[in-house]
């Protein structure tokens, strides 16, 4: 394989990665833990323990 | 209570400071070196003449205002998201004097004539030797708070403050590499078209990484917090990051359009440059948004409207910069005074107003007072400061269009219209509004250090901000 091959090979691995991220990102099951993740700075003063709980961990 | 149970605000208290310092040294030599463009009677020399002020200016103004900025709010956030004092004061410690002593180092060598020559990297040898020591401190400690962090999730903030400290350290390593030849005197260890290509994929990613996504990691934690409501989307803020991760790597060719480089080369740094518009506007839709249902806040918190106002900023460079690398637009653009324009739109509009909201924020927490000794003189330094930057950059803009109009206009025997000193004599006007642009800007950092001032004075600074204990009991 040459340098050429091997780069269009990283250009379809890296654009396949972004793709997966997108939809990973978008799932449904990602919206309790991103409102948590986002109230993160807002809830600062609360406990750890307290914060790990509401995010369901 | 043991040590480990207050927060580090002692170095994020040094880097604040530091910052509105740096801020108005850096600035200052701007103000300056706009004055010697239109007196050449201000170049005293050789030490302080426009070649070698001009890149203590930047220097200055990118590394030791803004990297303090950045340093002072990324060790803040990083422990107060992780309820996590930071890994390591020393090392901590070692990152504040080190940044201090390679400034110093810059401020003196700099007039002296000793450089590099390469833009944004001028510093010669020795000096990047000990900034690759303290940068990697630096990540030993950003890192290390990570890795002892109480709260599972890393929160966005801290993902652009991250991906902004490796950067960095990457593109600081390939584009510093040298042959010493004395201890004041190294050449590139690259040569002709491939170190031109590494200069700018370096100098691109600079205005990528130390620019961009250090200062959006800003936004991500202090816009929230001042604003009061969590960031408008957060799975906009993951797609946005890695856009912004995967596409700003390739964007660096469009600084050599029209050069020995390949062709495909810039086309490619074109289409990159033109991609970017989109993750960058959803940095910025996604800043702006986080207000939606309290705009009402933004009239009587001069913090929010530095914040705010520098997402408009933000917003505005990163339309105009794409629509520059365009060939054909860069084909005008290219070597005159729009670019100069372009980048303070950034510069001054977005990095300097979104650091200044973010001091404003810390500086009173720091120094246990619930908000700064004058809101209203927040307030008028945020006009000042938008005024200044709107005279500056629209001076700019039509010196340059001016500029290279005349520098492409041809007769109908192909000869050239005007020559160039005509075109410089034509300009003076729009250096005058810069230099009162940038004066006024520079006012504003005046009233801030004067209000940074009655702020601390006589005030206690405070050392013993608590991290929230765990409570186990009611697990």
């Amino acid at each position: 394989m040459n340098y050429s091959d091997l780069s269009s090979v990283m250009t379809v691995v890296m654009m396949t990665v972004f793709i997966g991220i997108v939809l990973w990102a978008w799932s449904g099951k990602r919206r309790e833990d991103f409102e948590a993740a986002a109230r993160v700075p807002l809830e600062e003063d609360l406990p750890a323990e307290q914060i790990r709980r509401q995010a369901g961990h | 209570m043991s040590e480990q149970s207050t927060y580090n605000y002692k170095v994020v208290r040094q880097f604040s400071i530091m910052t509105v310092v740096w801020g108005i040294v850096g600035m200052l030599v701007g103000v300056i070196i706009a004055a010697q463009l239109i007196w050449p009677d201000l170049n005293f020399g050789p030490w302080l003449t426009y070649g070698r002020l001009r890149p203590l200016h930047t220097n200055a103004v990118i590394f030791a205002f803004g990297g303090c900025a950045l340093f002072a709010t990324s060790y803040y956030a990083v422990q107060r998201t992780s309820h996590a004092r930071l890994f390591s004061d020393g090392l901590a410690a070692f990152t504040f004097w080190g940044w201090q002593l390679i400034i110093v180092l810059a401020a003196v060598t700099l007039p002296l004539g000793i450089t590099s020559g390469k833009e944004y990297a001028e510093l010669e040898w020795p000096i990047d030797i000990l900034i690759t020591l303290v940068w990697v401190s630096y990540a030993i400690v950003f890192f290390g708070t990570i890795m002892k962090r109480k709260i599972p999730h890393i929160y966005v903030a801290n993902w652009f403050f991250g991906a902004f400290i490796l950067t960095v350290a990457v593109l600081h390593l390939v584009n510093s590499a040298a042959i010493p030849v004395s201890l004041t005197k190294s050449y590139s260890a690259y040569a002709g078209v491939q170190d031109a290509m590494i200069q700018w994929w370096y100098g691109h990613n600079a205005v990528g990484f130390f620019l961009t996504a250090g200062f959006l990691g800003i936004m991500y934690y202090f816009i929230p917090k001042q604003a009061g409501r969590p960031v408008y989307s957060y799975r906009l803020s993951v797609v946005h990051f890695w856009a912004l991760i995967f596409t700003y790597m390739w964007a660096g060719p469009h600084h050599l359009h029209y050069t020995a480089l390949p062709d495909w080369a810039q086309s490619i740094g074109m289409l990159f440059s033109l991609i970017l518009l989109a993750p960058s506007w959803g940095g910025m839709i996604n800043g702006m948004m986080t207000l939606s249902g309290a705009w009402h806040k933004l009239r009587d918190d001069p913090i929010l409207k530095f914040l705010v106002t520098s997402l408009s900023f933000y917003g505005m460079s990163t339309f105009e910069g794409p629509m520059m690398s365009i060939k054909t637009v860069n084909a005008l653009s290219h070597y005159t005074d729009w670019t100069i324009g372009h980048v303070h739109s950034g510069a001054l509009g977005w990095v300097a107003m979104v650091s200044i909201g973010a001091i404003y924020y810390l500086i009173p927490r720091l120094f246990g007072r619930t908000e700064m000794h004058s809101v209203k003189l927040i307030n008028v330094h945020f006009w000042i400061s938008t005024i200044g930057v709107v005279l500056y950059i629209s001076a700019l803009w039509i010196a340059g269009v001016m500029q290279g109009l005349m520098w492409r206009a041809v007769n109908a025997d192909g000869t050239l219209t005007y020559s160039f000193a005509e075109a410089v004599k034509a300009t003076y006007p729009y250096h005058m509004v810069r230099l009162l642009g940038g004066s006024i800007f520079f006012i504003g950092m005046l009233i801030m250090a004067y209000n940074v001032w009655k702020t601390i004075a006589g005030q206690r600074a405070v050392d013993d901000a608590k991290i929230p204990a765990v409570t186990l009991a009611h697990a």
